[in-house]
């Protein structure tokens, strides 16, 4: 399961930070706080040992052990097989005819940017003020009471990553959060987690810019990105010449972010339907020397699946959407098992939707039956990934989630059952070891402030 | 990809009945959801001649027929697609391509009514979505009308249609109504303004504004059409979510005497007894939990299983992409029965309840002797999104197991082409 691509990726985490955050000092702020900007402030909350006992577990990492033991002992999955022995204090939990799975991550989230009740007040998600808005951060727009993320909760999401809209070129910093119930977005903020970057191919920003200035068509989408990236290349070039001396460039938001892309810390996401569509974007990389983490909504992605898997893209898709415009005229319900068919190939389920992200399990199960009705089975142990270790790999946090490998984040789902059916249910919910959701637990279910004391929802 | 080559072979074989007309079928050995008063009959077979039901039952006589042995797999009445734009849009976003809204008024200010607005007429039964839908096992699907600026809340009319390719609606006229958030900016931006002209046109339809009146809303053609549901013929769809919205609603139904199925309807449960009382269908979202608006504050997983536990006929319906993805519709049900309705009910609501509530009950929705024969075959549980349709019979007839999409995998299933071997681009395979 480890790929060339998976060293690579965690050599670039030990970085992760430089433009991850600017420091204050960058700021020109008095140096006393070394802390990046907005810097994260997730506590995991302490919890006593659990041990799911007589499970079947998917490991996220393409393994499936029957009648096995998950034990979490201080936030971190500490061992996964047969027979544990539970340490002192521990709380025991019968798994049998249970399954667990890692705490499933969601790639591509609006939740806390385009929250419910979808008011005009709240719609935080696309700064549509100029195509090129690399200088915009989604953390700085996502409202925690969003209802939306206790639901994704339910659903067995752990961790998801928040991103800007599509309806820009480069629509700015997206954040990786943990799936907490919070008073403050950096209380949630996944720690040292790189930030993404989202970009967006085709209709969406010519249809919004169009008008306004332009782009207006594909060809003014490609010249936008180059524009941009060129600009990118010399602040970077100036910066470094520089050595922080009096010659370094003014800051500016906007080429921080894309120079920490030039620089591989912060990972690319692009909004990208069709198969030509990507292949342009893979050569705009390469014009330019940054790696593409993820094509999301790639509903064209089986179309080029050899080339995405050789070039260590990740496809980040829907099961089963369609139509809803041209670029998205080419969906086949099969795309995620084609995707991931080939060898090295990083097929992911993401959900765009607040609805999605509930059920990333269930579109799951829609694409192996999809894959199954085309003589691709996909067992259980394998579309876990899809959620789980995939996703967490595209977001670069594949080495502290994604798998219950012994020393990665206590971040597991118990399920009442196969999680690849409909009837399945979440049954609790652990994050860094504390159990934050359980069905039957009223007590134990986040409820946002938004929610309290609204007669209707009695 | 043997299963591959054996399931194309299959359709093959399946579509040659198409072209050889209606004939007698004996669909042996299934587990037959009847989705009628006999519920689930294990080891049972279904006869089907002339394109209908001729008998339910175990141990059937094959006679003629030919024979498909369903090996105990679930066998159900064709699907209901929801309320739906199949055949009436090709691309959501491309307006050149939409049929389902009357915008005649010069602006968004500018109301104009127009019930008598037939969205039938505009149906394309070759549409791509129409193979798409009946591959997920969809056989029916009630076409709706779209309230829009430039139209009014009363978004015109629609019909069911079946997804055989046939061009005509099979059910009487549905008026659609769309209340609330969504349409209270086409009544001067309040929802009282709702109630305000529904009774309004209704007066008028009843005669009691003068045709040439300068009050007049309605065309006379509108005024008939409107006369007709005042009078109890056909049904009045209205899409409404808050629970105080329905409570108004049921009163001016039962005011103007009129009948009322409910889309939508996320806090229909709080009124759930009177909605029984009322005898009025509703067709729910259950995967709508989240306080999308104020109009929908209390919703609930479980609206569909308090509302069936009432005593209300629950159908389904998607808030979301209802047309292209149609198919999801059974997720909607195995969601609503993963919390707490029962499964024969979601299987109604799906089937029985739609066709029931939209005139073609004695038609479509059950698999019973008289019916058409609109089935499918499944390869496990048929609310279960794990599994999926093996076959679709519309009328008898075998339906191709293709759409475009099936067309399109299968181009990209197969290995990539070398020019370097002389090898034809993708776009000359697979041969016709």
């Amino acid at each position: 399961m480890l790929r060339p691509i998976a060293v690579a990726l965690a050599a670039l985490l030990s970085t992760a930070c430089a433009h991850g955050g600017a420091t204050r000092a960058d700021a020109g702020a008095p140096a006393a706080d070394s802390r990046p900007a907005f810097a994260g402030t997730y506590r995991p909350i302490s919890a006593a040992p659990v041990l799911i006992t007589g499970a079947t577990v998917l490991t996220g990492d393409g393994r499936r052990l029957d009648n096995a033991d998950v034990l979490l002992e201080g936030g971190k999955v500490a061992a996964v097989g047969p027979a544990l022995t539970a340490p002192d204090g521990a709380q025991r939990v019968d798994g049998t005819g249970k399954w667990v799975t890692p705490g499933l991550i969601d790639v591509h989230s609006h939740l806390g940017v385009y929250p419910s009740p979808g008011m005009r007040a709240h719609s935080d998600g696309n700064e549509m003020t100029s195509p090129v808005t690399a200088n915009v951060w989604a953390e700085h727009s996502v409202w925690p009471q969003d209802p939306g993320f206790g639901a994704a909760l339910a659903g067995g999401v752990t961790t998801l990553q928040v991103l800007p809209g599509s309806a820009n070129l480069i629509g700015g910093r997206g954040v990786t959060l943990k799936n907490v119930a919070s008073t403050t977005v950096q209380d949630m903020k996944f720690p040292d987690a790189p930030y993404g970057l989202k970009m967006a191919c085709g209709e969406n920003p010519k249809r919004v810019y169009g008008q306004k200035g332009g782009p207006a068509t594909r060809m003014g989408n490609i010249a936008g990105y180059r524009a941009a990236f060129i600009d990118a290349a010399e602040y970077r070039r100036k910066t470094r010449d520089a050595h922080g001396g009096k010659d370094a460039p003014k800051r500016d938001l906007k080429l921080d972010t894309l120079a920490g892309v030039l620089d591989g810390d912060i990972l690319v996401h692009i909004h990208c339907y069709r198969a030509d569509e990507m292949a342009q974007m893979l050569d705009l990389a390469r014009e330019f020397d940054f790696r593409i983490a993820a094509f999301h909504h790639g509903v064209e992605a089986y179309k080029i699946a050899d080339r995405l898997a050789e070039n260590q893209v990740c496809g980040a898709l829907w099961a089963d959407w369609w139509g809803f415009k041209m670029e998205a005229f080419d969906g086949i319900e099969e795309n995620l098992a084609i995707v991931d068919r080939p060898a090295g190939s990083c097929a992911i389920v993401h959900s765009d939707s607040e609805e999605g992200i509930q059920r990333l399990n269930q579109e799951a199960a829609k694409a192996m039956a999809a894959g199954h009705r085309a003589g691709m089975d996909i067992p259980p142990e394998r579309a876990i990934r899809w959620m789980t270790g995939n996703a967490a790999h595209a977001l670069g946090i594949e080495d502290r989630t994604g798998t219950l490998a012994p020393g990665k984040m206590a971040d597991v789902v118990l399920w009442n059952g196969n999680p690849f059916s409909v009837y399945a249910h979440a049954e609790r919910v652990w994050i860094d070891g504390a159990l934050l959701y359980d069905r039957n637990d009223p007590a134990r279910r986040p409820v946002s402030d938004f929610m309290l004391g609204q007669e209707g929802a009695r | 990809m043997n299963r591959l080559v054996k399931n194309l072979a299959c359709a093959a074989l399946l579509a040659l009945p198409l072209a050889a007309g209606a004939q007698e079928l004996l669909i042996r050995n299934a587990t037959v959801h009847t989705a009628g008063a006999r519920g689930t009959l294990e080891h049972a077979d279904v006869l089907v001649k002339g394109g209908r039901i001729a008998a339910v039952g175990p141990n059937l006589d094959a006679g003629g027929a030919r024979v498909v042995e369903a090996d105990g797999q679930p066998l159900t009445p064709a699907l209901f697609g929801g309320i739906s734009h199949i055949g009436l849009e090709e691309v959501s976003g491309e307006e050149s391509t939409r049929d389902a809204a009357l915008t005649l008024g010069a602006d968004a200010r500018h109301m104009v009514v127009r019930p008598e607005f037939d969205v039938t007429l505009a149906y394309n039964p070759e549409s791509v979505l129409l193979p798409v839908a009946r591959l997920g096992g969809i056989g029916f699907t009630l076409l709706g009308a779209d309230s829009a600026p430039g139209g009014s809340i009363i978004g015109g009319q629609g019909a069911v249609v079946r997804l055989d390719g046939s061009p005509d609606p099979l059910s009487p006229r549905s008026l659609f109504v769309a209340l609330g958030t969504d349409a209270s900016g086409l009544t001067g931006t309040s929802r009282a303004g709702q109630w305000l002209l529904l009774d309004r046109l209704a007066g008028e339809a009843r005669g009691k504004v003068a045709v040439d009146s300068p009050h007049a809303l309605l065309t006379p053609d509108g005024r008939a059409t409107l006369a007709r549901y005042l009078d109890r013929r056909g049904r009045i769809v209205v899409g409404v979510e808050r629970a105080a919205d329905i409570r108004q609603l049921l009163r001016w139904a039962k005011r103007q005497n009129v009948n009322i199925a409910i889309s939508g309807g996320a806090e229909a449960w709080k009124l759930a007894p009177e909605i029984a009382a009322a005898s009025v269908p509703v067709f729910v979202d259950p995967l709508a939990n989240l306080p999308a608006d104020f109009d929908r504050i209390g919703a609930t997983l479980e609206n569909a299983a308090r509302l069936h536990a009432a005593g209300v006929a629950v159908g389904f319906s998607q808030a979301g992409d209802a047309s292209h993805n149609a198919r999801k519709l059974r997720q909607l049900a195995g969601n609503a029965v993963a919390n707490g309705l029962p499964w024969q009910a979601g299987l109604a609501g799906l089937t029985r309840v739609p066709a029931e509530a939209f005139g073609v009950g004695d038609q479509i929705g059950s698999i019973e002797p008289g019916k058409r024969a609109d089935l499918v075959l499944w390869n496990g549980d048929p609310l279960d999104v794990a599994f999926t349709a093996s076959q679709v019979w519309l009328g008898g007839q075998a339906m191709p197991m293709r759409s475009r999409q099936t067309e399109l995998r299968d181009r990209y299933l197969a290995p990539s082409p070398s020019a370097a071997a002389g090898q034809l681009p993708r776009a000359y395979s697979p041969k016709p």
